[in-house]
This record gives C-alpha cells, sequence and structure tokens, in this order.
C-alpha cells in the first residue's frame, strides 16, 4: 500500500510518497513525512515495515553526519548509497530491515543522481525508480513518459500523472502524497498532494 | 599479565595522583586556548606556533566542531585530543539518534570530563594530557556556554578562560578586563588576550566565533590581521591619552 517513487531531472532529482502511517485496517495519520532529508543534499525516501524504516533512516542520517563532523566534507551520494546498502546487507542474515529505500542526492562534480535500494540489500543507480504496489502503475507512466533531462514543471507534471494514476487504480490507495526535490541549492520540500487534510476544529 | 593491570595512577601518600599532576604540565607545555563567551557569541581563540614551511597548514585544525552547535578548542597532547573529539563526536550523534534532541554543552563537557576520569582510575592506562574548552550554544534556551576540562576530569562553566601555555598570564588578563561583551567586542577581547602571550599577527593566531543562527565560523587571516591592527591602534591611542593630560599641568 505504501508508494514511493523517483526520478532525475535536469539538475535536480525528486522523490514523491505517499503520507499514510496504517496499522492492519487502521490509518494512524495521512501527514507521515517518509522522505528524509539527510543532509543538506540527499534525500532519502523509505517504505516499509513502520518501526525499521524509521529507526534505520535515523540510524543511517546520523551516521552521515557523524562523516560529515569527521572529516569536514559530506558524503557524496554514491558513497551514503554504498553505505546504506552495506548496512542492510550487514543485517541481512541476522535480523533484517524491511525497508525499501530510493536515495536521490546532488553532488556538485556529477550532478543529481537516484539510487534504489532494496531490502535485500539490491544497489543501482537509476533515473526512475519506484516501491510498493503503486509501482506497478508509476513505473508504466514513467516508462511512458519519463525522457532525460526534464525540466521541474514537466517531471512534477508527471509525478503528478503517476498520483493520478495510483489513486484511480489501487484498491486502497493512499490520499496524501508529499514531494521533495534535491538541487544545486539544496534538499526541499516541494509540494503536497492532498484530498484529506487533518480534521479542523468543529464549529458550534 | 596479572602485572600490567595495576594502575599507572596511584595515589602519593600525601594524596596526590601525580600523573595526572604530570598531565596537567603537558597542558601547560601545549599551545596557549583562551574561550571568551559573550551574550551573543562565544569565541575560541587558539596560539598558533609556527607552520613549518612544507607543511599543508589546513591539515592542523586546532578548533574543531563536535555538532552544528558545540565546538572545541583543547591545549595539551594533540593525538589524546584526536580521540577525545572522535569519542564526542560519536556522543553527540548518539544522543542525537536515541533521544531525538541535541546535546547540551554541559551535557557533552560531562561525557568528555568523564572520558577523562575513566583513565585515571583505570588499569594500564595513562590520563589524556589535554585540557579542553568547549563552547556551544544551549539548543533549548539558547543561552551561551563556555565549559573546561582537565585532565583530571573536573569541569566547570566560565564566562571566561584560558589554558595551555602562559594561560596564568591570560586568565589574569582577562580577570582585570573582562566585561558582557557582544559580537565584535568580544572577538576582541579574545584576541586582546591572546596577544599578551603571543606574537602579534593573524598568521599566528587561529579565531573561531560562534553564533547561534551561523554555528561555527573560522575567521580568515585577514580579518584577523584587520581586528589585531584595530587593538594595536587603540592600545596606542590609550598611551597617547595617557601621555597628554600630564602635560597640561
Amino acid at each position: 500500500m505504501e508508494c514511493v517513487f523517483g526520478l532525475v531531472g535536469d539538475g535536480f532529482a525528486l522523490v514523491a510518497a505517499d503520507s499514510s502511517a496504517v496499522n492492519s485496517i487502521l490509518v494512524h495519520k495521512s501527514n507521515e513525512d517518509k522522505i528524509m532529508i539527510l543532509d543538506s543534499h540527499k534525500l532519502l525516501g523509505a517504505s516499509g515495515e513502520a518501526g525499521d524504516r524509521v529507526q534505520f533512516t535515523e540510524y543511517i542520517q546520523k551516521n552521515v553526519h557523524l562523516y560529515e563532523f569527521r572529516n569536514g566534507i559530506p558524503l557524496s551520494t554514491a558513497a551514503a548509497a554504498n553505505f546504506t546498502r552495506g548496512e542492510l546487507a550487514q543485517a541481512l542474515r541476522k535480523s533484517p530491515y524491511s525497508v525499501n529505500i530510493l536515495l536521490a542526492g546532488y553532488d556538485k562534480d556529477i550532478g543529481p543522481s537516484l539510487y534504489y535500494i532494496d531490502y535485500i540489500a539490491t544497489l543501482h543507480k537509476v533515473d526512475k525508480g519506484a516501491f510498493g504496489y503503486g509501482s506497478f502503475f508509476s513505473l508504466s507512466m514513467m516508462d511512458r513518459h519519463y525522457h532525460s533531462g526534464m525540466s521541474l514543471k514537466e517531471a512534477v507534471d508527471l509525478v503528478d500523472k503517476c498520483i493520478v494514476e495510483i489513486r484511480t487504480r489501487l484498491v486502497v490507495s493512499p490520499p496524501n502524497f508529499v514531494i521533495k526535490i534535491v538541487d544545486k541549492d539544496g534538499a526541499k520540500e516541494y509540494a503536497w498532494r492532498e484530498t484529506i487534510k487533518d480534521a479542523e476544529e468543529p464549529t458550534a | 599479565m596479572a602485572r600490567y593491570d595495576r594502575a599507572i595512577t596511584v595515589f602519593s601518600p600525601d594524596g596526590h595522583l601525580f600523573q595526572v599532576e604530570y598531565a596537567l604540565e603537558a597542558v601547560r607545555k601545549g599551545n596557549a586556548a583562551v574561550g571568551v563567551r559573550g551574550t551573543d557569541v562565544i569565541v575560541l581563540g587558539v596560539e598558533k606556533k609556527s607552520t613549518p614551511k612544507l607543511q599543508d597548514s589546513r591539515s592542523v585544525r586546532k578548533i574543531v566542531s563536535l555538532d552544528t552547535h558545540i565546538a572545541l578548542a583543547c591545549a595539551g597532547l594533540k593525538a589524546d585530543a584526536r580521540v577525545l573529539i572522535n569519542r564526542a563526536r560519536i556522543e553527540c550523534q548518539s544522543h542525537r539518534l536515541t533521544v531525538e534532541d541535541p546535546v547540551t554543552v554541559e551535557y557533552i563537557t560531562r561525557y568528555i570530563a568523564g572520558l577523562q576520569q575513566k583513565y585515571t582510575q583505570s588499569g594500564g592506562v595513562r590520563p589524556f594530557g589535554l585540557s579542553a574548552l568547549i563552547i556551544g550554544f544551549d539548543p533549548y534556551s539558547g543561552a551561551p556556554a563556555l565549559y573546561q576540562t582537565d585532565p583530571s576530569g573536573t569541569f566547570s562553566a566560565w564566562k571566561a578562560n584560558a589554558t595551555g601555555r602562559n594561560s596564568n598570564s591570560m586568565r589574569e588578563f582577562l580577570e582585570k578586563n573582562y566585561k558582557e561583551t557582544s559580537g565584535q567586542e568580544t572577538v576582541k577581547l579574545a584576541i586582546r588576550a591572546l596577544l599578551e602571550v603571543v606574537e602579534s599577527g593573524g598568521k599566528n593566531i587561529e579565531i573561531a566565533v560562534m553564533t547561534k543562527e551561523q554555528g561555527l565560523r573560522q575567521l580568515e587571516e585577514a580579518e584577523i590581521d584587520a581586528i589585531v591592527a584595530e587593538i594595536e591602534a587603540e592600545k596606542a591611542a590609550a598611551e597617547a591619552a595617557k601621555k597628554a593630560p600630564s602635560k597640561d599641568s
């Protein structure tokens, strides 16, 4: 039910994720932020077992920060992706983390990049990627409409197309999505796509 | 094997821990370091002994960040400092991971001092030969703080302090001249204290300023030179003013 997908555009990388936190049939909240800002120029979109997702991504974030303090410069996106994959691989044959990750980053020398890291520690550098049931729809949509060097507007339009597909075709589709981008100016939240807002104060 | 378990730091008959006192001697031989707390900034200054011509001076950083809001300078054995700084950096991130909050200056100082104390009470190890000046802003109250630790593992908070070579002269100067300052005035006070014991000039002093908004900023050599020139001018003006009134009588 959790959807995370992302793509690389012209000078930026984008990650979109649904924002529902679900436990069996109960929706805890519909504005859960599943795309962590790993450091100034990296995004980590994660989906999977709720506890594992937060525990693992926070652990990665703190270790990425520690590297930056120890060495005076931040990790490159490729290095961060390989570190993340290494941690997943280490835990795999003991007590695996059930987390799927899309790591997007911007490096000054090589530009934007996106890494697909799944729960059994597969690592691929990709132009577009997706996880979850939503991937059936978003990957097809991206295969049809994606081309390299898309502008931000084109990319967000494609993301919206994917969200429409997920909403219409997935039986229990998540109502809300968050979109974050990373470019030369850093990682930031771009927009929310909400169909259900938090309940307002009841009026008399 | 059992013979090497004996502590290196044992009590003397008159209650001294000589290893700790010898470690303090090592600190006294280290480069001068000063810290001054202002109302909205905290300044750390360190003496830079002359760099060998072939050395890349950028690889010798004496004032380091432990976290985005905490910095440290020290006097004494630099290799010991590297070990303590690494442990402190890990603790800063570990604290953020377990309690989702940044450390307070007092917490990380207590942690570093605790490490230093452990090595005065363990078998086969010697104390860390350094005193650290730790600065930062409290993440909750926003108040600036300056702490000092020493090889015995004691720590306390200070408005201004100095350690290392000639620290007594610097401390005396600070005691005479300290007042609540902010911004550039705090930087000047720290540099004036350092200039008491160090040859003047931007290339002999390393200064870093911590502000709440921007964290730690290392000053460029040119900036330091400019402030030193200001200080010298102020000193010259004060000297001239002292001489002038006596002429009128």
